[in-house]
C-alpha cells in the first residue's frame, strides 16, 4: 500500500482539510501477546459495501472525497492493515467523516482476523459486538 | 408432492470454512428461505453460528433471512466480523 500515493489523489484545490486513519498491527490484544495475523474478506461483497460506506459519508458528510483500502491475507506486526483518507473545505467534516468511515468498515465489511499468538495456539476473532 | 429445487453455490468464511471444511459448494436446495437454506447446512456440517449470530448476503449485497432462494446465486453467511 502506498499511502502517499492515495493521499496524492485526494490533494484537491477546493480542499482546506485532509484527515486520515491508518489502522495498524500491533504486538497484543486482550492481554495476550500476538505474532502476527492474516485478514481474510469475502471480496465482491466488502468492494461492494465499502463503496456503499464511501457513498453513506460522502452524503452525510461535507467532504470532497474519500477513500478506503484495507489489506487481505498475512500481515505482520507494524505492518498497515486498513487505510481512510478524506479530504474537505473544512476540517470539521473531514474529522467526523474519517471517523465515520472505519467504525463503518469495521462494523459491517466482510472481513476476518485470524490471529497467531505466542502461547503457539491462533483463531478467528467472531465477537458479536466489538 | 415435492418441492421445487434450486441450485445455487454456498460460501464459507473463517470459522465457517473451517467447519464445513469447504470454501464453496454448489447446492440444490428445496429451502424457502436464506434462513432454511442456512438451517439444512447448519445440519450437514455442525455450524458452530445460530442465524442470530450470523448475516446473510446473496452476491453483492447483504440480504435478510426471510429472502427465498434465487437460482445461481452466490450466499454467504457471514459470521461476526473483525476488519480494520
Amino acid at each position: 500500500m502506498d499511502e502517499a500515493a492515495l493521499r496524492a489523489t485526494l490533494a484537491h484545490k477546493q480542499a482546506g482539510a485532509y484527515a486520515s486513519f491508518e489502522g495498524w498491527i500491533r504486538n497484543h490484544n486482550e492481554g495476550r501477546s500476538v505474532l502476527g495475523l492474516r485478514y481474510e474478506a469475502h471480496t465482491v461483497l466488502a468492494q461492494a459495501e465499502g463503496e456503499r460506506v464511501l457513498n453513506e459519508a460522502m452524503a452525510k458528510f461535507d467532504v470532497i472525497q474519500a477513500r478506503c483500502v484495507h489489506r487481505v491475507g498475512e500481515l505482520a506486526i507494524g505492518e498497515l492493515a486498513v487505510w481512510v483518507g478524506v479530504c474537505a473545505a473544512h476540517r470539521s467534516a473531514a474529522f467526523p467523516a474519517c471517523r465515520f468511515i472505519i467504525d463503518e468498515i469495521k462494523a459491517r465489511l466482510p472481513i476476518w482476523k485470524h490471529e497467531r499468538y505466542a502461547a503457539g495456539d491462533a483463531h478467528w476473532l467472531h465477537h458479536p459486538a466489538d | 408432492m415435492t418441492r421445487e429445487k434450486t441450485k445455487l453455490t454456498l460460501l464459507y468464511f473463517a470459522a465457517l470454512r473451517d467447519a464445513s471444511g469447504t470454501a464453496s459448494e454448489v447446492v440444490e436446495t428445496d429451502a424457502r428461505s436464506l434462513r432454511e437454506l442456512y438451517q439444512q447446512a447448519q445440519a450437514r456440517y455442525q455450524l458452530p453460528f445460530s442465524t442470530q449470530q450470523l448475516r446473510v448476503a446473496v452476491d453483492a449485497g447483504f440480504a435478510e433471512w426471510d429472502d427465498a432462494p434465487l437460482a445461481d446465486s452466490e450466499v454467504a453467511f457471514i459470521p461476526p466480523v473483525s476488519g480494520g
